[in-house]
């Protein structure tokens, strides 16, 4: 099985992944929600054009044209952080060129012309960065982008102007959210330029603990600086979860130890079991991992199962449309599977 | 309370309709009532649908900025302030210098300091190359250098030459 989300990165215990986005846009060329059929079709073969019939690794690279996939297709794509929700509205011509080893995505007639997405396991935004920065001189080298000395590249969001690049990390912070201190962290962040939002569930609560940073400011700074400071806010927070996971063992381990065995005991035992518990359970066993507690399951397996639980990638590994009730089942079955259990 | 129609999940939405002057009330889930049609929730808002207020400018346009459409998408003014959005770069030529306020509200900082795309740092270097060697030409003249003068001149003509490209 591919993908970055198999591999270590640094600060494993706390941070997921790394992910650096750039918008651009072409000259001469209205933005997406603007554009005629025919300007996203030539925009599009432009970018094919670019990326594939030259010698930028042409074998590593996948072409998906979202005129033509099918809906699960495209869900488990969103689902994999590879394809935005926005891709997906049909109103012009879309694609996605994406890497085989799901590090890079690029996506054509988004809310820009292009957005260029590298995503890296932990904490690796300096890394993402220099990938993205690669892909788009060489990019550049064929496209002529629409750019300003005063304003830097021209986006269609004014949240995006100038450097064009959201920098993100998704953290995983269970002792922040159980002692509330959460809270102290949001508000600092937000004080810093900082945007923090649950990456899954609805509301503000985030599911699993999980929760993603990212740069608000694009223009004025350095992308270096941008990186940087993300960089630096991620380390701090990092620091506090580690703390706090320390402290609350340490002020009762055995309580620690029975939540985090708990939670496996129901996850390697369910027959039925919602998305909404899965990611709960996933989270208090991630802990137990993270802090050596439970020694025989390792992270890149939780990732995966994080992944193959949600409802489209779900279906794509039964190879049928489930309804609810079956995909509660067969989610069960799926876990159990992936932890080795029958 | 369980939803009415799917008997599963929650109720928070209560929906009271009034037909043929009967009053109904029916209790639904989010999900149930999205599917029915009966709650609209459209797009959540946005960060561009308070870009009109970060504008800071009279909810009524002034007949100077009804007339700022951009030359090459057809984008108004007008419809910036609605949807928070460019058409395409021209839009930010047209009605740019309107922004200001909202970009200093957005990014703070309004000088760019980001990467340069290869061409255009090309053309920032040569403009540079050009200052300077008016400079030397200035200088030659003074000191009456006329041939080193012509020589400079030739150089900045053919620089000009290329960049106007």
């Amino acid at each position: 099985m591919e993908g970055w989300y198999i591999e270590k990165g640094p600060e494993s215990d706390v941070v997921m992944s790394s992910r650096v986005r750039l918008a651009r846009n072409f000259k001469d060329y209205p933005f997406p929600f603007k554009m005629s059929r025919e300007d996203a079709e030539k925009v599009v073969e432009r970018v094919k054009d670019a990326i594939l019939n030259r010698s930028i690794a042409t074998s590593n690279y996948e072409f998906k044209d979202m005129l033509k996939m099918n809906p699960i297709d495209k869900q488990a794509l969103v689902e994999k952080h590879l394809i935005s929700p926005n891709l997906v509205n049909e109103r012009v011509p879309s694609a996605a060129i994406i890497s085989k080893d799901e590090k890079v995505s690029i996506m054509i007639n988004e809310e820009d012309h292009l957005r260029i997405q590298c995503l890296f396991p932990g904490l690796q935004l300096d890394k993402a960065w220099e990938l993205c920065d690669k892909i788009d001189s060489l990019l550049e080298e064929n496209i002529d982008y629409a750019f300003s000395e005063k304003y830097g590249y021209l986006t269609c969001c004014p949240t995006n102007l100038g450097t064009g690049i959201r920098a993100s990390a998704m953290l995983h912070l269970p002792a922040l959210t159980m002692t509330g201190y959460i809270r102290g962290m949001l508000d600092a962040c937000g004080k810093l330029g900082i945007a923090v939002r649950g990456i899954y569930g609805e509301n503000s609560e985030a599911l699993g603990n999980l929760f993603q940073i990212s740069n608000q400011i694009t223009l004025g700074l350095s992308e270096e600086e941008i990186i940087n400071n993300v960089t630096n806010i991620g380390n701090q927070i990092i620091n506090q979860e580690r703390t706090l996971r320390a402290e609350l063992y340490r002020q009762n381990p055995y309580r620690f130890e029975d939540k985090v065995y708990r939670s496996l005991g129901i996850l390697s035992n369910a027959r039925i079991i919602s998305s909404e518990e899965s990611f709960k359970l996933i989270s208090d066993v991630r802990l137990g991992v993270d802090m050596g507690i439970i020694k025989n399951i390792d992270v890149a397996k939780l990732n995966e199962i994080l992944l193959y639980i949600q409802p489209a990638n779900l279906q794509k590994i039964f190879d049928r449309t489930l309804s609810p009730d079956e995909r509660d089942i067969k989610r069960a079955d799926l876990i159990r599977e992936k932890l080795g259990i029958n | 309370m369980l939803c009415q129609k799917c008997q599963k999940r929650v109720a928070n939405i209560q929906i009271t309709q009034i037909v043929n002057n009967n009053k109904q009330v029916i209790y639904l889930c989010e999900q149930c009532a999205r599917e029915e049609g009966k709650f609209i929730t459209g797009s959540p808002l946005s960060v561009n649908d308070f870009f009109s207020s970060m504008i800071g400018f009279p909810v009524r346009t002034s007949v100077g900025e009804q007339q700022l459409v951009c030359d090459k998408c057809g984008m108004s003014y007008e419809e910036f302030k609605k949807v928070g959005k460019f058409g395409c770069e021209n839009c930010y030529k047209v009605y740019g210098e309107k922004l200001t306020p909202l970009l200093k509200r957005l990014h703070g900082n309004l000088q760019y300091h980001g990467k340069l795309p290869k061409k255009v740092s090309e053309d920032v270097k040569v403009s540079r190359e050009i200052e300077y060697l008016k400079e030397q030409l200035n200088n030659a003249v003074k000191n009456e250098e006329y041939e080193k003068a012509a020589e400079i001149r030739d150089r900045i003509r053919e620089l000009e030459k290329n960049s106007a490209s």
